[in-house]
């Protein structure tokens, strides 16, 4: 838990994220959520699993407003989701996409960590500050002033993590955070992430690293919510990981 | 600020004419070229005195000539046209090297070598001494539209991801025994073209979604700082001599 959630009285805090009864279906009438509930507490981190195709990327833009839920509704820390609150949701939600290629967009890596920061008011030292801060939070101080199309890519998925804490959201959801990692970049990845202790949602099909990462899980399968519990319980489950096309790879065992 | 990248164009230093800012630069390089294209092709010394101020900028800049000259050889299609009018254009004749050449060509000729030269040359300044990055900075500051902006800056960065995208894409064609050589084989190229029109298509819906998801509402973040009085003042100085020169021309 973050020295900050621990200091306020948790009776009194709005939970971090909540979801009550969200429902969607996309315009051209394929219906991807069912009716998801989802309350996350200031400081949890929580995974997200699910199959392909089971909804997780469709939740994800509905907590930032991208979409506009069909039923139900979302608050981001006490705050509703919603047209007039768009603004105010996207600082505290910050997204992290699974493809730093979509993310990463200014020609440096500096230009576009000041990106999120500048859009939402921020000017001058302040913002140099805040994208110092950012860029030295995920070890990246040193390539400031280069091109993302030269870093590698657990330096640029670390960048673009850098984006999105310099907008400092309350919210951290991160799509497919390990996809195309390295060993080595997806261990460093893991190191910043614990480091931070901020609120997190992570989305992935990487079981060992949600194990890694987050004591809660969620799992999500043709749009609603079918498990929720600790992380390693969940995946000690065989019968129920099988039951909606997951499975631990090749050689792990939790029991 | 530099863009880390090994630009074609771009020379990076830290000269009086590196470090003014780019709107300033944008302004004088505009001005000088209107001065050129404005004088008399009669007027063989005012070229030379246009020449004689680029060269005095260059000197500042610390960018050698042979450097400008590599890359002003992209005006090679126009010098063609330049050397081929002499022969092809009617009227008064004038014997050169036993050649009879039309005078209103040598002159329409020499009109196209001389303004075409200068103002390539002026860009090739204007590029060498500042980085894309800041050209677009620079360009933001005078007011240029937010979404010409917005592309021009998308593109700096997206043009390398998407030529990379198509690179890997041809190797996996060739891999599979695809010879583009070939006329009939053309087809799977022009297939690939669409596949990479859709694919930056799809890729430009989700560039969009995390630029909004970061609070985007329309404009680009002015990375920019406003140029005092007396910068724009210095940064027009080449601007000044052009037009003196352009005026000396005019009334003399």
């Amino acid at each position: 838990m973050p020295e900050t959630a621990a200091d306020d009285t948790p009776t009194t805090r709005p939970p971090a994220l909540l979801v009550e009864g969200l429902a969607y279906a996309y315009p051209d009438g394929h219906q991807a959520l069912f009716g998801i509930d989802l309350r996350v507490e200031p400081g949890e981190r929580v995974a997200v699993l699910g199959p392909n195709g089971a909804g997780k990327t469709t939740l994800v833009l509905h907590l930032n407003g991208v979409h506009t839920p069909g039923a139900g509704r979302v608050a981001v820390a006490g705050l509703p989701v919603a047209k007039a609150n768009l603004r105010e949701v996207r600082r505290r939600v910050g997204i992290v996409f699974q493809d730093p290629d979509d993310q990463l967009f200014m020609p440096t890596v500096r230009e576009d960590v000041a990106f999120g920061p500048a859009n939402f008011g921020l000017r001058g030292a302040e913002l140099d500050a805040r994208v110092a801060a950012a860029l030295a939070a995920v070890g990246m101080a040193e390539h400031a002033d280069r091109s993302p199309m030269h870093l590698s890519g657990g330096q640029r998925r670390r960048v673009a993590l850098a984006t999105v804490l310099a907008c400092d959201p309350e919210v951290l959801v991160l799509d497919e955070p390990s996809a195309n990692l390295e060993p080595v970049a997806r261990r460093e990845l893991a190191e910043v992430l614990l480091g931070l202790g901020r609120t997190t949602l992570m989305v992935t099909h990487d079981l060992p690293y949600a194990l890694q990462l987050c004591p809660r899980s969620v799992l999500v399968d043709e749009g609603v919510v079918v498990a929720d519990g600790p992380t390693r319980e969940l995946l000690a489950d065989t019968a129920l990981l099988a039951a909606h096309r997951l499975e631990l790879p090749f050689g792990f065992r939790l029991d | 600020m530099g863009a880390g990248h090994a630009h074609l164009l771009h020379r990076p230093g830290d000269t009086a004419v590196h470090r003014l800012p780019a709107q300033v630069k944008v302004v004088a390089a505009l001005a000088v070229v209107l001065c050129v294209v404005s004088t008399p092709r009669g007027e063989f010394a005012a070229f030379g005195l246009y020449l004689l101020l680029l060269a005095c900028v260059w000197a500042l800049a610390r960018v050698p000539p042979g450097w400008l000259a590599k890359r002003a050889l992209i005006e090679a299609p126009f010098v063609v046209l330049a050397v081929v009018l002499p022969f092809t254009a009617g009227g008064p004749t004038v014997g050169l090297l036993g050649l009879r050449l039309s005078e209103t060509g040598l002159l329409a000729g020499w009109n196209i070598l001389a303004k075409g030269t200068l103002g390539v040359l002026v860009s090739l300044t204007l590029s060498a001494t500042t980085s894309p990055r800041d050209l677009l900075v620079g360009l933001q500051r005078l007011r240029v539209p937010a979404l010409v902006i917005t592309i021009a800056t998308l593109m700096l960065r997206y043009l390398e991801v998407i030529s990379a995208e198509a690179a890997r894409m041809r190797v996996a064609r060739i891999c599979r025994g695809h010879d583009p050589r070939f006329l009939w084989q053309a087809g799977a190229t022009a297939r690939a073209v669409g596949t990479l029109f859709i694919r930056s298509y799809e890729r430009g819906e989700r560039v969009h979604l995390a630029m909004v998801s970061r609070g985007w509402t329309g404009t680009m973040p002015d990375a920019g700082r406003a140029a005092a009085p007396r910068t724009w003042l210095a940064g027009l100085v080449p601007a000044v001599g052009a037009a003196l020169v352009l005026g000396t021309t005019l009334w003399g």
